[in-house]
């Protein structure tokens, strides 16, 4: 099917601190109803892209529209189409779990009965029912960024933004949070933006991925294209063809070394 | 409105829940109660000014006020720290009733510590002069409340870090305090000294509440409640502008 108008439209987007540039001149349209993914390492600039697309950063230079409306000139009518989960943790840690997730609903319109059905439902998916009415101080880790992701599924935007989402989850939490996010994507339409350093994440989520380094796109597509354009047998060895390096993971294995220095070897 | 609600909801419960700081607020008020009220009071008496507990009380309880609601307002940058501002910020209400929701919070937080601070007063020996009073001195202080709370707000809108705290207590907070007259008569003081009292909004505040409470007053309590009004208008413009404009 054609799409007149992609959910989100960046173009020739610079964003700079100072003397650094986090974001140098990206272009890029996320499609309604896709899953979308940013893969890059650390520090390539997703985070920044996300903070210009939800709003909380203003661009250097370039156009930004998300569903048709430029978010400095329209910021709470953008505000109502996104829902996003943030790389770092921004719960309320003096509030209980099930607090938490009332606050969420009443910011995001949530009809009170929606609230308390779905509140519940997110709870006891991600396994916090029984915490529900403790502290989120006294919770931990892994807990904390269930309770963030579940909060971001509380209400159902039009596009979803997740940044490093399941950074510090188990295997099992992260199924459960790719199942309840495709659901929604399914049945709801949601577009869903997200960014990772995860390869196989990327590879098994997302129907096209960006590739970004150094505040610059370097590759847009499928997984797919992107093998075949590079005519590479995985998406890790496209990343490497595309970008020169293996992703910057900062828990990068030894073996993940090994394998670096073999495939230097064989060249 | 109901995001106004649930803010203000979440100050007060995060306040209820802290009875630490609840508690440890209650030490620097009853410190001024206690040590100057009783050593500064027999000179007090001898100047013909009357009993200085009946003085400084009123003042004890504005202090409080100002204190707890500076506080409250400057926990934006706990938020900003924590990562929960992230959270009310890119929601999609307008920022004007999330900074009326949390400064109506901290200032309700203000007013119930005030109130608190006000039974010790009583129990310490101080005596309003009507019981009809009591729920007039109130409303001064819900407006003092408010003031500092969208004072505050501002300031922790503008402020990146915790390093700035530190100056805002020293540099504004304390002065306020000291040139309100919560310790002394405003009558025949230095010129200097008149001027700052006069540009201290707890100046009005505090007599307002002492005016109410026991019908001593310098400028009168209708001039006071302008004032207040006035600049409880320009400080909440001045937080909301402050607010609307936080980058992360």
């Amino acid at each position: 099917m054609s799409d007149p108008v992609p959910i989100i439209r960046v173009q020739h987007v610079v964003k700079s601190f100072g003397s650094v540039t986090a974001v140098d001149d990206i272009s890029f349209d996320v499609h309604r109803g896709e899953i979308f993914a940013f893969l890059g390492p650390n520090g390539a600039g997703k985070t920044t892209t996300i903070k210009l697309l939800t709003t909380l950063l203003q661009p250097t230079a370039g156009m930004l529209e998300l569903d048709g409306l430029d978010p400095i000139v329209q910021p709470t009518e953008v505000r109502r189409r996104f829902g996003v989960v943030f790389q770092d943790p921004s719960l309320d840690q003096d509030l209980t779990a099930w607090e938490n997730l009332d606050i969420h609903g009443v910011l995001y319109h949530v009809p009170r009965r929606v609230r308390r059905e779905r509140a519940e439902s997110l709870l006891r998916a991600f396994e916090l029912w029984e915490r529900r009415d403790d502290l989120v101080k006294t919770f931990s880790g892994g807990m904390r960024r269930r309770l963030e992701i579940a909060r971001g599924l509380l209400h159902t935007p039009k596009v979803l933004f997740l940044d490093e989402p399941t950074l510090g989850l188990d295997p099992q939490s992260r199924n459960q949070m790719w199942t309840y996010v495709k659901q929604l994507n399914a049945s709801d339409q949601v577009t869903v933006f997200l960014t990772t350093h995860y390869m196989d994440e990327a590879d098994r989520v997302a129907d096209r991925i960006a590739i970004i380094d150094h505040g610059r796109i370097v590759a847009t597509g499928s997984s797919a294209e992107l093998r075949e354009r590079t005519r590479t047998a995985s998406l890790e060895e496209a990343f490497l063809a595309l970008t020169g390096t293996t992703i910057r993971d900062e828990n990068a294995t030894a073996t993940d070394q090994m394998r670096q220095f073999v495939r230097a070897w064989r060249r | 409105m109901s995001v106004v609600y649930i803010l203000w909801l979440r100050e007060l419960k995060k306040y209820l829940r802290s009875r630490a700081q609840i508690i440890g607020s209650l030490g620097a008020p009853l410190m001024y109660l206690g040590v100057l009220g009783f050593s500064l009071g027999p000179v007090f008496q001898r100047a013909g000014e009357g009993s200085y507990l009946q003085f400084m009380a009123p003042g004890v309880v504005g202090m409080t006020v100002l204190f707890t609601a500076m506080f409250s307002g400057i926990a934006i940058l706990w938020d900003r720290q924590f990562g929960f501002l992230k959270e009310t910020l890119v929601a999609p209400v307008p920022r004007l009733s999330i900074m009326i929701g949390r400064t109506l919070g901290g200032a309700t937080v203000a007013v119930l510590q005030g109130a608190l601070i006000f039974a010790v007063t009583l129990i310490v020996g101080f005596r309003p002069s009507t019981v009809l009073a009591v729920p007039l001195a109130f409303l001064i202080t819900a407006l003092v409340a408010v003031v500092f709370a969208a004072l505050a707000a501002g300031i922790g809108s503008s402020l990146k870090d915790m390093q700035g705290f530190q100056m805002v207590m020293n540099f504004l907070v304390m002065p306020i305090w000291f040139l309100s007259g919560a310790l002394y008569p405003l009558k025949g003081l230095p010129a200097v000294l008149a001027v700052l009292t006069r540009v201290d909004p707890l100046t009005y505040g505090v007599d307002g509440i002492r005016g109410t409470l026991i019908g001593v007053t310098h400028f009168g309590v209708a001039h006071d409640v302008i004032v207040l009004l006035a600049v409880g208008v320009v400080f909440l413009g001045l937080g909301a502008w402050r607010f609307s404009r936080i980058e992360i």
